[in-house]
């Protein structure tokens, strides 16, 4: 199964305005790096929202992990598989304490509270953030906060991981330091940033999403000729 | 446990712990809630003077056990004080002097009571002694504390993560309002009293309600992601210890004395 995240005539509009995603057609494969492009409010995020199921596509299909996802009740499994992580961490880190916050997707996977705790806290060593356990969520600097909500996502072991503008907001070494870990990381991923410094430490391929039609900046005409 | 430094930033700066470490804080957050709570029971169901004053001797006593930031309990207690103040002043006359006996001042044809003035000084003996209460034994702990231990007193769960969430963004949506307020006076407005003022507040207020309820969906979206199926699993493990059962048998002879001195 080397297709993770695929998406075929995916279509997507807000009430009363131009479809933002217009019959869009993609695929993730196991070892992509995915630099996902365009300007603010090409909806980019939107179409993240949609691979986990967090809005409802109006036309086309969602093929996620081998399967044909339509409900919510599929999507509960994507939400696990693949990491999101959001734009503004403080959408992110809602539990008052570090190690509660990265503990509380393991729970949700129903993990017992001293394995979750477990899990929790090697997450945290492996990205360099151990002793930050009991720390308050909302007092920490925002390089800080962007690593501790990628610990909230790799807790959940997941195998793709869709990341938001993950630069945003950054000092340069915080930068440098999640271009680091990220490169470290075996997931595939899909990777939102107008940082192209980033993406180009990071990403092996790259998509471009304009006027609803993702396309291949890299590639000669034929836009529909992608993988898959 | 959460680190004791709460609040950062500006807005809740005034929620920050101060005390110094003490005695209070080695003692279980859940015993110092209900040993609050019984205090206030006790001391409000009192009737005579005998359990109120020495409640409130207590209760200054805590306050010293407690190490509370002088400057700071003062501010709280006066801003109190100041309803008592009018309590005392209205009390006397709105009580009907009994009859037989001699009103204790006559002013502009009103009558003030004696039973009317005693009625608001306990009022105000209490209140005082309540209120120092909780600001030893409760008010020592953060307020991410008081959630948790709250939870663990099987306080409805509702209640316990909207006080846990109201914790979490207060500070967030201050920040909000705060940059809004200064892309206001960025732009050169200034308060008056008059149409533009109130209108321009108007969107200010709407705008922060707005961005508070995408807020939340955005946060309900990021538990969903995470797996969030209506449980929130709030994580700790605390034991009473030697001194929490020393402590908790000697609060209750304390309340239970303090009960007695009603009928002396
Ligand atoms: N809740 C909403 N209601 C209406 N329009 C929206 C909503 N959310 C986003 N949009 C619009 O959809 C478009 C895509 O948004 P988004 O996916 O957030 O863009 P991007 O992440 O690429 O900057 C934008 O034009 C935005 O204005
Ligand atoms: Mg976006």
């Amino acid at each position: 199964m080397s297709v993770l995240l695929q998406t075929r005539g995916l279509t997507y509009r807000y009430p009363r305005r131009e479809p933002v995603l217009d019959k869009v057609d993609f695929a993730l494969h196991k070892g992509d790096r995915l630099a996902l492009t365009g300007a603010n409010g090409a909806g980019k995020t939107t179409l993240f929202h949609l691979l986990v199921g967090l809005k409802k596509a109006k036309a086309g299909e969602i093929i996620a992990f081998g399967q044909t996802r339509r409900q919510e009740a599929d999507f509960v499994e994507v939400r696990a598989r693949a990491g999101f992580l959001f734009q503004d961490p403080d959408d992110q880190l809602f539990c008052p304490t570090v190690l509660e916050d990265v503990a509380f997707g393991p729970l949700n996977l129903g993990k017992s509270q001293s394995e979750a705790i477990a899990i929790a806290q090697q997450t945290l060593a492996e990205l360099g953030m151990a002793g930050f356990d009991d720390r308050i969520t909302y007092q920490l600097s925002g390089g800080e906060k962007r690593m501790i909500t990628l610990a909230c996502v790799l807790a959940m072991s997941p195998d793709v991981l869709l990341l938001d503008e993950p630069t945003n907001a950054l000092d340069s070494q915080a930068r440098q330091r999640l271009i680091e870990t990220l490169q470290g990381l075996p997931q595939a991923m899909i990777i939102i940033s107008h940082d192209d410094d980033f993406l180009a430490q990071l990403a092996n391929r790259r998509l471009h999403l304009e006027s609803g039609k993702l396309t291949d900046p890299d590639a000669t005409p034929a836009p529909e000729a992608l993988h898959g | 446990m959460p680190q004791a430094l709460e609040h950062s930033g500006t807005s809740w700066k005034g929620q920050q712990l101060k005390h110094k470490p003490s005695l209070i804080d080695r003692l279980d957050p859940r015993l110092r809630i209900l040993a609050a709570a019984g205090f206030a029971s006790v001391v409000v169901l009192s009737h005579s003077f005998i359990p109120l004053i020495s409640g409130l001797l207590l209760a200054l006593s805590m306050a010293v056990l407690a190490k509370l930031a002088l400057k700071r309990t003062l501010r709280r207690v006066i801003a109190m004080d100041m309803f008592m103040i009018f309590l005392i002043i209205m009390l006397p006359f709105t009580t009907p002097v009994p009859a037989g006996e001699q009103p204790m001042l006559q002013l502009a044809g009103l009558s003030a009571s004696w039973a009317g003035l005693l009625h608001a000084l306990q009022i105000t003996l209490k209140g005082n002694a309540v209120i120092l209460i909780m600001l030893s034994l409760v008010g020592t702990m953060t307020a991410t504390t008081l959630g948790h231990a709250m939870a663990s007193l099987r306080v409805p769960a509702k209640l316990v993560h909207l006080l846990l969430f109201t914790v979490r963004y207060m500070d967030v949506i201050g920040q909000e309002y705060k940059r809004m307020r200064r892309a206001m006076q960025a732009r050169a407005f200034v308060m008056g009293t008059n149409r533009h003022t109130w209108r321009a507040i108007g969107y200010l207020v709407g705008m922060l309600l707005i961005h508070s309820l995408e807020r939340s969906e955005r946060i309900l979206a990021a538990m969903k992601c995470r797996g969030f199926n209506g449980r929130f699993y709030l994580l700790d493990n605390w034991q009473l210890q030697r001194l929490d059962y020393q402590c908790g048998l000697g609060w209750l002879l304390i309340l239970t004395l303090l009960t007695g001195a009603n009928w002396l």
